[in-house]
């Protein structure tokens, strides 16, 4: 058998120590860069690469977006990174590399305003919710009150994901007492995902979904004074390495390409 | 007939084609070579293994006929089987292991482990009834896994070299003990062994196998004695020939040995070492037999030298060690042996 | 026995008896691999709310699923998985290097890969899911399907361990039983089974760790239902994502104290084992 004299065994322990102690104090450190105060002026190229995370519902309009821009800008790079609008937040607070945050709720973007790792928010878009069932509508839903019927299985987004939250606001406001969903799932992909599968029979989703899951689910419209609206806001990343491209991006998406791409996809206007 | 049987099996170099018979109360030593198919014999009996041909009756149930496409597995027969490494199980105390047949074949657990109690009392091992088996010395183990299989009380006992795996003097005392316990055991029992003091003290018979073959069968001491194959004779100790006899000669090779008595045709001829006597030089004397060889070996036991010569005829030549040492007995020796007619005995092959 | 003088002085060890460097080095890069994420949740844990954040109803219930569901589908996985792996070691049939393969099929599958297959068999529009909507038979977010999820995962560790223990043992024992007159299921039951205890435990432990970390397979198939589907693994990503990443962490600790216990104690029967 080997045997480890006690001077290895020592340095083994300092070495452990020093590592553990290393890991501590790096995570502590917060972006130090500041947030750009200028906007690139219209006919700059905007150049570099952007990581742009943004919320799951917003893939297909900002997939859009990203094509429109790099062709408008050849030196500019985007990866985007779509997600539960949660999961992006602590992705963020952790030190993930992104530049630009877009929020399918306030509420998210709050947390990472509060710790400082954004800068102003903007609101790019808002959107409104939509019951998805299957094409055909087989269960014959009309109403947020049908959902609860028995014989009906829905599902919806769980309550840390924004659309979620709004779901529950609409039963609110509906008088209805809270919804007992049959499960709560990650984000709107997912929930679309079970209508899909024909393991749900409705869901809640934002009618930008809808209209992303074509023909494989059908939208049964919310009246207005259920509806919850739900605002988008946008902000650049404190830490972001290419500030310039990162605020070129938000105003291309407030007032340019990006909004335009937005309402092509049934996204409605910021205001 | 308390075991009949015919016992064919095809197996990889050669067939097995035994026919045995056993009766009540009676002990048949089988040996033979490694390779003998002695093992096969008994997987064949205790129904381990189907016979391709033949036909094995226990206590005239038969359980084995490929003629009529009749076989009683292993689990319905009544063999017990002491295996050679004993094969107790790990996880059971010695008395479970007694009680396991008893249990297998449906009685409560604590009758079972009365009988077991019994049984394990008249082994000699009622205060290892609590022990694990890997506690157990070689020679407990062996008279557990000997009550083990007499507890189920069965028609036919098969032993496969119970004794192999003990130390010399271990062997010795579980040999008598065995003897004191099969004693009481009224059915058949078969035994398997390479030993022949196994085969003198506790068979009623023996029977040789060579290849799947019976050489011979018979009486342990008339088979030690007139051994009809090589094997056998040094078994027994014996220098054995064979050879073609003319009158008072045997051709044997290119040698003769000369023989008191008139045979003709095929023989096997046994000279006992004790009667031969070993010359320094070639020896003027009555003896008819007198052949040149050179010592390859010598091994020395209880007082007596035995002298392997190798030359046209190999003989073994016993000899006192007063007589070795003042001959200058050493390996490479050039020496006659000489044998007297009248010790040769003759058998037809 | 003979006394021995002490030698005079005290020899020094031979130097083949020393670990080369290298070796060290590798060796505590593997250790700090493991130990540096288990340390982080350790140092970051607030320990202080930790009562707190256990005895929340939410956290009650996920641990007390996750307890049943691991449990149940290692009852299943040791129902299924030992015949199995029985035939699998002892019967040569066509074909059986293919289901060996497909046996290890969900060890290699990332877990979200086995729930969507899982749900495309077994969803209420399933292959086979859709016979058993009719008769009631209710898969995804109900109890059975994370049971379900979870025996696809982990059976596979179960049955990879006790087919090898099935491989080697010695079959005189089994034979010597059958002289004594046990019938081929009396033989396993009293004989075969005892016989690989140690690895049949093993691969238990294994099995029941797997299914209680599982976490892609369960949300993708049965979904995330408080009290029926949320297990412990869900709730603390579902805790996590709501930003209470205090809470997140108290809980990931009792999933790593529970699977450290389990490892632990399995080190000692894989020695048995031996």
């Amino acid at each position: 058998m080997f045997h480890a004299s006690r001077r290895t065994l020592a340095s083994i322990a300092v070495c452990c120590t020093l590592v553990a102690a290393a890991c501590g104090s790096s995570s502590k450190s917060s972006s130090s860069s500041s947030s750009t105060a200028s906007a690139a002026t219209a006919g700059a190229k905007l150049t570099g690469s952007l990581n742009v995370f943004a919320a799951a519902s917003l893939t297909a309009a900002f997939t859009d977006y990203k094509k429109t821009l790099e062709a408008q800008n050849p030196g500019l790079s985007i990866t985007n990174d779509f997600a539960g609008s949660q999961a992006l937040v602590t992705q963020i607070e952790n030190g993930a590399p992104a530049d630009v945050f877009a929020s399918a709720d306030m509420k998210n973007m709050q947390k990472l305003v509060d710790k400082g790792l954004v800068g102003t928010p903007q609101i790019f878009a808002k959107n409104k919710l939509e019951i998805a069932v299957a094409p055909g509508n087989p269960k014959h839903i009309t109403s947020l009150a049908d959902l609860e019927q028995s014989g009906i299985v829905f599902v919806l987004e769980d309550p840390s994901v924004p659309a979620g939250n709004y779901a529950r606001q609409a039963f609110q406001k509906a008088g209805l007492p809270a919804p007992k969903p049959a499960s709560n799932e990650l984000d709107v992909k997912s929930a679309i995902a079970k209508i899909e599968s024909g393991d749900a029979d409705a869901t809640i989703v934002y009618v930008t979904d809808v209209t992303a899951a074509g023909s494989k689910v059908e939208g049964v419209a919310i009246p207005e004074n259920q509806n919850v609206i739900a605002t988008y806001p946008i902000a650049v990343v404190k830490a972001t390495k290419n500030p310039a491209a990162a605020q070129g991006y938000v105003d291309g998406l407030v007032n340019g390409p990006g909004r335009q791409a937005l309402e092509a996809r049934g996204f409605l206007p910021p205001s | 007939m308390s075991l009949d049987a015919i016992v064919q099996v095809a197996l990889e170099d050669f067939t097995l084609d035994v026919e045995l018979h056993v009766d009540d109360g009676e002990l048949l030593a089988v040996l033979g070579p490694n390779g003998a198919g002695k093992t096969t014999l008994l997987h064949a009996l205790s129904g381990l293994r189907p016979v391709d041909g033949g036909r094995i009756a226990i206590d005239a149930t038969v359980v084995d006929d490929p003629a009529t496409a009749r076989f009683v597995p292993p689990e319905q027969r009544s063999v017990g089987v002491v295996f050679q490494d004993y094969l107790l199980f790990a996880h059971l105390s010695a008395l479970d292991n007694v009680a396991f047949g008893l249990r297998a074949r449906g009685a409560g657990r604590s009758a079972a482990r009365a009988r077991a109690h019994a049984l394990l009392t008249e082994v000699g091992m009622h205060d290892k009834a609590s022990s694990r088996p890997r506690e157990l010395s070689g020679g407990q183990a062996q008279r557990v896994a000997l009550a083990r299989a007499l507890a189920i009380e069965p028609a036919l006992l098969l032993l496969d070299e119970p004794l192999a795996a003990l130390d010399v003097q271990v062997r010795v005392e579980t040999r008598h003990q065995l003897r004191d316990v099969l004693a009481r055991f009224p059915g058949a029992r078969i035994l398997v062994t390479h030993d022949p003091i196994d085969a003198l003290t506790l068979a009623d018979r023996i029977l040789i196998m060579e290849h799947g073959r019976v050489v011979q069968v018979g009486r342990a001491e008339d088979v030690l004695e007139r051994p009809r194959s090589e094997y056998v004779a040094e078994l027994a100790g014996v220098n054995l020939y064979r050879g073609r006899a003319d009158g008072c000669h045997i051709a044997v090779g290119r040698d003769v040995v000369t023989v008191a008595d008139d045979h003709h045709g095929d023989v096997l001829a046994v000279i006992p070492p004790h009667a031969v006597v070993l010359h320094t030089a070639p020896p003027e004397s009555s003896a008819r037999n007198v052949w040149p060889g050179t010592i390859a070996g010598m091994e020395r036991y209880a007082g007596r030298v035995r002298v392997r010569l190798t030359g046209t005829l190999p003989i073994v030549a016993e000899v006192t060690v007063a007589a070795a040492t003042d001959l200058g007995l050493v390996e490479g020796m050039q020496l006659w042996a000489a044998v007297k007619a009248t010790e040769i005995e003759v058998h037809a092959a | 026995m003979a006394t021995r003088t002490a030698p005079a002085a005290r020899r020094t060890r031979p130097t083949t008896d020393r670990v080369p460097g290298v070796v060290i080095a590798g060796a505590t890069c593997a250790v700090l691999f493991f130990a540096i994420p288990l340390l982080g949740l350790v140092w970051r844990a607030p320990w202080s709310a930790a009562w707190d954040v256990l005895s929340t109803p939410e956290a009650r219930t996920a641990l007390r699923l996750s307890i049943q569901t691991s449990l149940s589908a290692t009852a299943i996985a040791l129902v299924l998985g030992v015949p199995l792996a029985w035939v699998q070691a002892r019967v040569a049939y066509p074909g059986r290097r293919v289901v060996r393969a497909l046996v290890l099929l969900p060890m290699v599958l990332p877990p979200v890969v086995g729930g969507v297959a899982l749900l495309l068999a077994l969803g209420r529009h399933g292959l086979v899911g859709q016979y058993l909507d009719h008769v009631g038979v209710h898969l995804p977010f109900h109890f059975g399907g994370a049971v379900l999820a979870e025996t696809f995962v982990a059976m596979p560790f179960l049955v990879l361990t006790v087919e090898a223990a099935f491989r080697s043992t010695d079959r005189r024992f089994e034979d010597a039983a059958r002289t004594l007159g046990a019938s081929r299921l009396s033989v396993f039951r009293r004989v075969t089974l005892p016989m690989i205890r140690p690895s049949l435990v093993a691969g238990a432990l294994l099995c029941w760790a797997r299914a209680l970390g599982e976490f892609g397979a369960t949300i993708t198939f049965a979904g995330n239902a408080p009290g029926k589907t949320q297990t412990l693994p869900l709730f603390v990503y579902v805790t996590l994502e709501g930003a209470n990443s205090d809470a997140a962490i108290i809980l990931s600790l009792v999933l790593v104290a529970v699977s450290l216990a389990v490892l632990v104690a399995l080190r000692d029967r894989w020695l048995t084992a031996l």
